[in-house]
């Protein structure tokens, strides 16, 4: 039932959004939500496309909009496929009345098919937490704001916390570390890091890769179980997420030697394998699950109303990030707004927005979402804000926080982020921006 | 030693896991073997019914029952889904294309799967639902011949006796009963068999109600292994290839062909693998039904079709 009043409401959703462009002189700003409530990936589609519905729900229920500018959203189901992805984007490009103001694709691989596209429409991407970890570098990817984390920033705060673990980075010399990863252009992010850290650190890693949707993955781990490796880290998504923890239940890999991304670390990654699942350990795209200051507005102003996407997932680990993830995209309108005026923002003025974005601890506190993220600040020279991270474990029943901020190695990422970003420069034929001339 | 119990681990593993996709392939030999369609919604069919049956029996123990009867009427409730289907799928799909060529019936049980897909969803939900009705643990056998045992997985084993059940089970039906002899009738020419009085809306009712029966068998191994979702409708490109190995008509050959294809995939993963990359047991499945398919284009085990011209 509550799938039929979903789909009901997101009929609703894109009923009032067709009714944009006669509305084309009202205060209306569009944003269009790339989702997948259907398809292998929905589980966790799903909580994250109802967190940032709700927000956006929110700020019109409770301001009016974002500075008495009304937000219509339509949702585009994806399905996780990058075809489809595009395919959305160039049906909602242009809806509203100044078009979209930012797209959030949820899927690496349509981040890659959109890279290239968004710079001749003048769309800013908002990949927070995955795609392309080069697209730090706002000078060759004006356009891709890679907020909170890359999975470079993910890669080295779990080598960081395995030292920890070990007793030092001295430790590490010898040890193994295995990556199981979904073979898709999300899977194969963390591998140059890690390779980059195996370097430095003397560890043996080895990249093992499990073919989507990820419900085959025997031959994998009988593989892990007769090379023993020291730790495997997990980077699945969707269906894999909970194959690899049964998987490494039935070969008798320890669980609390398993590390996943933040996108393995949520409540449908790890309930589907039950008991097998305590203490698996996963990053935290430094938000985990719980409510917060925002969470009560939420209560009040959407949930009572009976205007929620969903009442299950609420303040679950993807919800919250839907949440997170809206915030920061209207905060970034918000912050065009001062520049521009307040009407609707067109996709240029949103890039400029994020750009010139400043979360500061204060504003944070001040949205709702304190001790969900730490202070995030955009610039020219860097699309990713902050570069944080801390570990949760599955205790069997919630996800507990295990550890403090870590903060990514510079050291050891920003050759990588410069290499790769001059190496998509020369492939593209982009000259980089020169951010000491930016105003 | 440590390499050929390596060796042996991966072997029995594939071959378990082969069992296991002979499961889902059953369901498309009976439908093609009794009337010639291939059924492309075989995987859909056990999401649908592993759907209904998870979501029945949570929805049971939820209201205090206890498992076994929770577990008894959700079975009869996910048999009763599975009937309601067969019935929509003869009633306003195949009844209506009656006489039709293959291809027009194959393309319409392209459109059933997506029907049953988004359906399914729609009613029972698009979550990961867990399913616990066979042990998920593992063995490890001959622990003093090899260092840390030949691990072998309970369910395997468990998806191994109920596939041997069923293989029996439909060998007798076709061959011993009156149903299953008018179903390989209808399957040679509809026409023909519509002259000598057999129903085809009847007989097509019982062979989705069948294949529908079995896509529930398969949803409970299944389900147990992966939690009841949406992926395992991408078991249906599993069978694709035990089919084209075993023969799209035989029964045993659906068997011997899992077995093949789980075998083949599994040691191709582990010794191929990190030679060419790894990830490669998904398209392995298909070179090994290629090279059948060049030698033996109806499958190890499917009849050889002579046409007269």
């Amino acid at each position: 039932m509550r799938k039929l009043t979903l789909a009901l409401t997101a009929l609703a959703l894109g009923a009032t959004a067709m009714t944009g462009p006669a509305t084309a002189q009202t205060n209306e700003q569009f944003i269009p939500a790339l989702v997948y409530r259907t398809g292998p990936y929905a589980p966790n589609g799903i909580p994250f496309a109802n967190g940032v519905a709700d927000y956006w729900t929110l700020l019109n229920e409770r301001d009016g909009g974002i500075n008495g500018v009304k937000i219509v959203f339509e949702e585009c189901e994806t399905g996780y496929a990058t075809d489809k992805g595009v395919e959305c984007y160039e049906r909602l490009k242009g809806k509203g009345p100044t078009g979209a103001a930012y797209f959030s694709p949820l899927s690496t691989g349509i981040t890659f098919a959109l890279t290239d596209k968004v710079p001749g429409d003048k769309i800013p991407l908002l990949t927070m937490g995955y795609g392309r970890s080069e697209s730090r570098n706002g000078a060759v990817f004006p356009w891709n704001f890679i907020a909170v984390g890359s999975y470079w920033t993910a890669a080295d705060v779990a080598i960081q916390h395995i030292a920890k673990e070990l007793g030092g980075f001295d430790k590490l010399k010898g040890k193994k570390i295995s990556l199981v990863y979904h073979d898709s252009p999300y899977g194969k992010e963390p591998i140059a890091a890690l390779e980059a850290r195996a370097k430095v650190n003397g560890f043996d890693f080895k990249a093992i890769p499990v073919t989507h949707p990820g419900v085959e993955q025997k031959s994998q781990w009988l593989a892990i179980r007769q090379d023993r490796p020291d730790y495997v880290l997990l980077w699945g998504w969707g269906v894999m997420n909970s194959t690899s923890i049964k998987e490494a239940a039935a070969v008798g890999f320890p669980r609390d030697k398993v590390i996943g991304v933040w996108w393995s670390g949520a409540e449908p990654d790890v309930t589907p394998a039950g008991d097998q699942s305590t203490g698996y350990k996963a990053l935290m795209l430094q938000h985990g699950p719980g409510k917060f200051a925002v969470h009560a507005d939420l209560e009040k102003n959407v949930v009572s109303k009976g205007k929620a996407a969903a009442k299950e997932d609420f303040a679950q680990v993807l919800y919250n990030r839907g949440l997170i993830n809206s915030m920061i995209g209207t905060e970034a309108i918000r912050t065009a707004m001062k520049k521009y005026g307040n009407k609707p923002m067109t996709g240029e003025q949103v890039r400029w927005g994020f750009e010139n974005l400043n979360l500061t601890a204060a504003r944070i506190k001040e949205l709702g979402f304190e001790g969900m993220l730490q202070p995030l600040r955009f610039s020219c020279e860097d699309h990713q804000g902050a570069d944080v991270a801390r570990m949760q474990q599955w205790d069997g029943k919630a996800w507990k926080t295990i550890s403090d901020y870590y903060k990514a190695d510079e050291k050891i990422l920003a050759p990588l982020v410069k290499e790769n970003a001059a190496k998509y420069a020369t492939e593209k034929k982009i000259t980089a921006r020169d951010c000491s001339k930016e105003s | 030693m440590i390499a050929f119990g390596q060796f042996l681990e991966v072997l029995v593993s594939g071959l378990l896991a082969g069992v296991l996709y002979s499961l889902v392939a059953l369901g498309f030999v009976l439908i093609f073997k009794a009337s010639g369609v291939f059924n492309f919604a075989q995987g859909a069919m056990v999401l649908l019914a592993g759907l209904a049956l998870v979501r029945s029996l949570d929805f049971m123990v939820g209201k205090g029952l206890p498992f076994w009867a929770a577990i008894v009427i959700a079975l009869l409730f996910a048999a009763v889904v599975m009937a309601i289907t067969a019935w929509m799928v003869e009633r306003f799909v195949l009844g209506p294309l009656i006489n039709q060529d293959g291809l027009t019936l194959f393309m319409s049980t392209i459109g059933v799967t997506f029907m049953i897909e988004g359906g399914a969803q729609m009613l029972f939900g698009s979550d990961v639902y867990p399913l616990r009705l066979f042990p998920s643990d593992a063995w490890f056998l001959f622990e003093s011949s090899f260092p840390g045992g030949i691990l072998v997985s309970k369910i395997d084993v468990w998806g191994g006796m109920i596939a041997a059940v069923l293989v029996v089970g439909l060998a007798l039906f076709f061959q011993k009963t009156k149903t299953g002899r008018a179903l390989r009738a209808v399957a040679d020419d509809h026409a023909a068999a519509q002259s000598v009085g057999i129903s085809l809306n009847w007989i097509w009712f019982i062979v989705w109600l069948v294949a529908g029966l079995v896509a529930l068998v398969a949803a409970t191994v299944w389900g147990t292994k992966l939690g009841v979702q949406f992926s395992i409708t991408f078991l249906a490109l599993k069978a694709l290839p035990v089919l084209i190995i075993g023969g799209f008509t035989s029964v045993p050959g659906a068997i011997v062909g899992g077995l093949i294809v789980g075998a083949g995939e599994k040691l191709a993963e582990a010794y191929l693998g990190p030679f060419i990359g790894g990830g490669i047991e998904y398209w392995f499945a298909y070179v090994l039904a290629l090279a059948v398919l060049m030698a033996r284009p109806q499958g190890l085990f499917g009849e050889r079709i002579i046409e007269r011209i």
